[in-house]
């Protein structure tokens, strides 16, 4: 079977930092980060590479700022 | 999630929606279509006007609980009644979020609001308005469901309940009722996480979701 890997693509500077992508991703692939966007907001950001392109982070984004890319190997 | 439904229509063009007031306003910056405002809960009457001068369009309303089911209630439900062709979308997150959280007739029993702060009390304030079952009973409606947005799975199943009501709505059918319970984490001053969280235990047994007419 082909492997899937994901990427996940952000508009940091229109993501507010509510955390519900977070919570929904089964890989714990993203995390809030340090830095913060122009507005002040600490934004959610990709630290592992183990994504699935499962999508769950773009379908509960409110703000609909992400957006998820898949490959196949 | 709506314009979503409305590309796979591919109705993107000949589609008008109707915005009331609340935070439905806001709905013109996300939404890249046609767009006409409403007075408070007046929504369904601009919309039947609308559909009924130009019937070949897709009309929908997008409306809040405040404006809904308060302040807009007699519009709704003789729209409802007389079976306009038009699509409401009512997003149910239990209290006027726009002007600061007052308590509005969806808020649950013993709910906190800045106008009940010590909690919704049913005998001096009323039972919470279960909207979609009302509006089911009427012989117009042709579809009445009540759906949620806070996991993945009931996003993809709402998208399919609204595709579903702008189908009907072609059809001339009837009018096409879509709840949409969610938060309003800015009002129940919570985090967005927590909001979720109270609302699957809370909002979700008093509001069960699914097709309630169809």
């Amino acid at each position: 079977m082909a492997k899937v890997r994901g990427a996940v693509e952000i508009d940091i500077e229109k993501c507010k930092g509510c955390e519900i992508c977070i919570n929904v991703c089964p890989t714990k692939t993203l995390k809030m980060s340090e830095a913060v966007n122009s507005k002040g907001y600490s934004f959610a950001e990709m630290i592992n590479d183990n994504c699935t392109g499962c999508t769950n982070c773009a379908l509960v984004c409110p703000e609909t700022i992400i957006t998820v890319y898949r490959k196949k190997f | 999630m709506l314009m979503e439904a409305l590309e796979d229509l591919n109705l993107g063009d000949e589609t008008i929606g109707v915005a009331p007031v609340g935070c439905s306003v806001f709905a013109y910056h996300y939404m890249d279509i046609d767009m006409q405002q409403a007075a408070h809960g007046r929504a369904p009457a601009v919309a039947t006007g609308i559909k009924r001068v130009m019937p070949d369009k897709t009309v929908f309303t997008y409306q809040g609980d405040g404006d809904l089911a308060a302040i807009g209630t007699a519009e709704t439900i003789h729209a409802c009644n007389r079976g306009e062709n038009i699509t409401f979308i009512f997003i149910n997150n239990g209290i006027y979020g726009m002007t600061g959280g007052q308590m509005a007739p969806t808020t649950l029993e013993n709910m906190k609001s800045s106008t009940s702060p010590y909690g919704r009390d049913l005998k001096s304030m009323g039972h919470p308005l279960k909207m979609t079952e009302l509006v089911a009973n009427l012989n117009g409606v042709a579809y009445a469901t009540r759906q949620a947005v806070h996991t993945p799975a009931l996003v993809r199943k709402c998208k399919k309940a609204i595709v579903k009501a702008f189908k009907l709505q072609k059809e001339n059918k009837g009018t096409t009722f879509v709840e949409i319970v969610t938060n309003c984490n800015s009002g129940w001053k919570m985090r967005p996480v927590q909001a979720n969280e109270w609302l699957q235990k809370n909002m979700i047994p008093y509001y069960p979701l699914g097709d309630i007419k169809k």
